[in-house]
């Protein structure tokens, strides 16, 4: 994504400059901490004694 | 090949296509915004209690339309409108895909008018959330999953932009502060649309009752369905910020006090903001304290930390611009002499006041795991989102409107002098309408009900007097605050069908960039411009929500014991 | 300005000081409400014990009739609903069904009781009042938690949330002494 030119770009500039690796940050990090953790803790709730 | 035409006032260079699609999704937005502003009037209208207009299940209907036009059509369309702005526009580019753009506007057109249909049918009264076990007809759900996959395209259609905008350079460095945002907006999109998908296609199967699924578990319903609930809000909040700046930009020729900062801030969204989708799940069964408390607290705070550091950084930027222009004189010259009377930049101020007092706060301390115990359901819950997504969310995209509608448009406002007084009606009609529900909240007055007096009921509870008349205040408020949003329709409406063509003079009065930008002062950072009355406003905002948070906690200290 | 691209390294700009010290009250802020979540849990009254099982509404709906046949000492008036004394510091079954709470309770103040709450159909709001406390109540889920009354009198439960048409009609009622 900002692979072209300058080298001396900081990382977190790069980081922000690139919106696909943002995108997949953004759907990734809320989807593993809470869809898939919540869902995880109510299946394993378990049965009435 | 895209053709181009050259904006007389801002010199942009607009594709046709994006102008075309801009418009049409800015139209059909406000065209929601009627229809559904006018459920929420009804809604108003029978929850004041010397009113009670309509019936049960009209009421119930009502709210459920309300409910699903503004915080998913009018929004989102909107927000379409604005990806096809700060892409295409802003980077003086072609728009990807405009084709798929148009698709997108189609099945979001289809979808959300098959989802009213099935609301006024009068069989899928089942509220915005649609809870399970509740069911609704099936094309209830597909309308939502269509317009749910036209959104989708749209955003496909944004990050297009930004990538072949990059790869035919069309511009130089970063993308704009302000597209940096949309593009927040658009990535917290793309979670949403997803999660609503992975919930609402097996309803709807379910709701078809062929045997493919014959049951949705409510807890596992609860959680998805909020991925998706609550982070269409939060899509909202990055796109109003977005918003800000924009405005800050145009009418001061402001520069953010930091690059760095401001995206650092809207990174900290991309990033956890999704994560307060608990704040629903908080008094639900089975779910640990340490899931509820990561999530609730999107992630130690860190998204709060990202609104707390706009909050700061948006007036300041406007404090930078004026001070440089010579309005130094003590702490507030600066914000005295900002122009009070421009819609644009009143709507602005209090969309940036009001969303920080009203729904800010009010969100952080419900969203507290235990305060939430004394809050869930309550017209608190509704007070605070209208302290967002209306006098936040909606009074931003109004405030934008008012300069990208006479400017893409090329035409004169048809009432102007309205317009001068719309912010104020329609921001503190619904400030204050928020302000009532929640203080009915307090007293424990349960949303989504339609008769607080228990009249048809064989018991009833007795509230104290002080929430009815907090309900009929907040019936008042939104009939203010309806008046100003149907001044706000009217006005764009007008203007878009009878507007005077704007004469292209170059001294012309109304807002266009207060600075012309030279190319050495167009970008960068404000650098060291000190924002003294900037951060005096700061210190008040967190000194009254540290003060009313441990007030919240005082009263919870009160209740019975709980464990 | 923000409506055109940042050129250069701005990431390495220098940050103005009262922004700086903003920053760092707002991350302090922060860290104090995280912190103030975890540390009611060791020093406050009011906290969701989160222990919960997976039930079927008529295993829970017998498992309540059961208690009530139990402790029964009258019936309502209005509703024909029976009213249930259970004894101090026992549990306590009730579910929300449309539209009302079954069954009422008679409990004791500063006592504790081990509440069983679920649903027989839709989803309920468990809406306590005047306390103003409120629980979502999910059909096939039964929630647990202790509660202790320290205030007496005559306590409303209303559903806040949305369970059909007849929703505002629904009411529970605790009676405490």
């Amino acid at each position: 994504m900002s692979a072209d030119s300058s080298g001396n770009i900081p990382f977190m500039q790069r980081l922000l400059d690139s919106p696909f690796v943002l995108l997949a940050l953004g759907v990734l990090v809320p989807t593993v901490i809470y869809t898939v953790w919540g869902v995880v803790e109510a299946l394993s709730i378990p049965m009435a004694p | 090949m895209a053709n181009f035409r050259t904006c007389p006032d801002t010199g942009f260079k607009i594709d046709l296509q994006a102008d075309k699609l801009i418009k049409w999704n800015a139209v059909t937005a406000v065209v929601f915004l009627l229809v559904g502003g006018l459920f929420g009037l009804l809604v108003a209208l029978t929850r004041w209690p010397a009113v009670h207009l309509l019936d049960a299940d009209l009421f119930y209907l009502a709210l459920t339309a309300h409910g699903l036009d503004v915080l998913l059509v009018w929004i989102i369309f909107f927000e379409m409108a604005l990806l096809y702005f700060t892409s295409a526009i802003l980077l003086n580019s072609r728009l990807a895909m405009p084709k798929v753009g148009w698709l997108g506007y189609v099945l979001m057109l289809v979808g959300a008018l098959i989802t009213n249909v099935a609301v006024l049918q009068g069989n899928s009264t089942v509220m915005f959330t649609s809870y399970v076990p509740l069911q609704a007809e099936p094309h209830f759900y597909l309308g939502i999953i269509l317009f749910a996959v036209g959104a989708l395209l749209g955003c496909a259609v944004f990050f297009g932009t930004l990538y072949i905008a990059k790869k035919e350079r069309t511009y130089e460095g970063s993308i704009p502060l302000v597209t940096f945002g949309a593009m927040t907006a658009a990535i917290i999109a793309v979670f949403t649309i997803a999660t609503g998908a992975v919930i609402l296609i097996p309803t709807m199967l379910w709701s078809m009752d062929i045997g493919l699924i014959d049951r949705v578990d409510g807890l596992v319903y609860r959680i998805v369905w909020w991925g998706m609930g609550h982070s269409s809000q939060q899509i909202n909040v990055a796109a109003q910020i977005a918003c800000w700046y924009a405005i800050a930009a145009i009418l001061f020729g402001a520069k953010p006090l930091s690059e760095k900062v401001s995206r650092t801030a809207f990174l900290m969204y991309i990033l956890f903001l999704q994560l307060a989708s608990a704040h629903h799940l908080l008094v639900d069964p089975g779910l640990s304290s340490e899931y509820k408390i990561f999530n609730t607290s999107y992630a130690l705070y860190l998204a709060v930390l990202g609104s707390m550091i706009h909050g700061l950084t948006v007036p300041g930027a406007i404090e930078a611009a004026q001070r440089k222009k010579g309005f130094n004189n003590g702490l507030f010259e600066w914000l005295a002499k900002a122009p009070w009377g421009n819609p644009v930049f009143s709507g602005m101020a209090l969309s940036v006041v009001l969303f920080g007092f009203l729904g800010g706060i009010t969100g952080v301390i419900m969203g507290t795991e235990q305060l939430n115990i004394i809050m869930h359901n309550t017209m608190y819950v509704p007070g605070h989102f209208h302290g967002t997504v209306v006098v936040g969310t909606t009074l931003a995209f109004m405030a934008i409107s008012y300069w990208i509608v006479p400017t893409l448009w090329q035409k004169e406002m048809v009432m102007p002098g309205l317009a001068k007084w719309q912010p104020y009606l329609f921001g503190l009609g619904m400030g204050a309408a928020a302000i009532f529900m929640m203080g009915a909240g307090t007293l424990g007055v349960p949303r989504r009900h339609w008769d607080i007096a228990f009249a048809d009921s064989a018991i009833g509870h007795v509230f104290p007097e002080a929430a009815n008349l907090m309900m009929g205040l907040a019936g008042v408020s939104a009939v203010v605050g309806s008046l100003g949003a149907l001044i706000f329709i009217l006005n764009m409406v007008g203007t878009i069908l009878w507007g005077k063509a704007k004469v292209p003079a170059p001294a012309s009065a109304e807002p266009t960039p207060a600075e012309t930008p030279s190319a050495a002062t167009s970008y960068g950072g404000a650098g060291t411009m000190a924002v003294p009355g900037t951060f005096v406003l700061a210190m008040v905002f967190l000194t009254t929500f540290v003060l009313y948070y441990f007030v919240n906690w005082k009263y919870l200290a009160g209740v019975w014991g709980l464990s | 300005m923000s409506i055109f691209p940042a050129k250069g390294v701005w990431w390495n700009e220098p940050v103005e000081k009262s922004e700086v010290l903003w920053v760092s009250i707002a991350f302090l802020w922060a860290m104090i409400m995280f912190f103030m979540m975890p540390y009611w849990h060791f020093a406050g009254e009011q906290n969701l014990s989160n222990e919960a099982y997976k039930i079927s509404p008529d295993a829970f709906v017998e498992k309540t009739e059961n208690f009530a046949a139990k402790y029964t000492v009258r019936e309502d008036a209005a509703t024909g609903i029976p009213v249930v004394a259970p004894p101090a510091g026992s549990d306590v079954y009730i579910f929300g069904r449309t539209f009302e709470w079954w069954p009422m309770l008679e409990l004791e103040q500063d006592k504790s009781y081990r509440f069983h709450i679920s649903s027989a159909d839709y989803m309920h709001g468990f809406s306590l009042l005047p306390e103003n406390i409120n629980l979502q109540i999910i059909p096939d889920y039964e929630m647990v938690l202790t509660i202790t009354p320290t205030s007496s009198g005559e306590f409303s439960i209303v559903c806040n949330e949305f369970c059909g048409i007849g929703h505002h009609n629904m009411v529970g009622k605790i009676f405490v002494k």
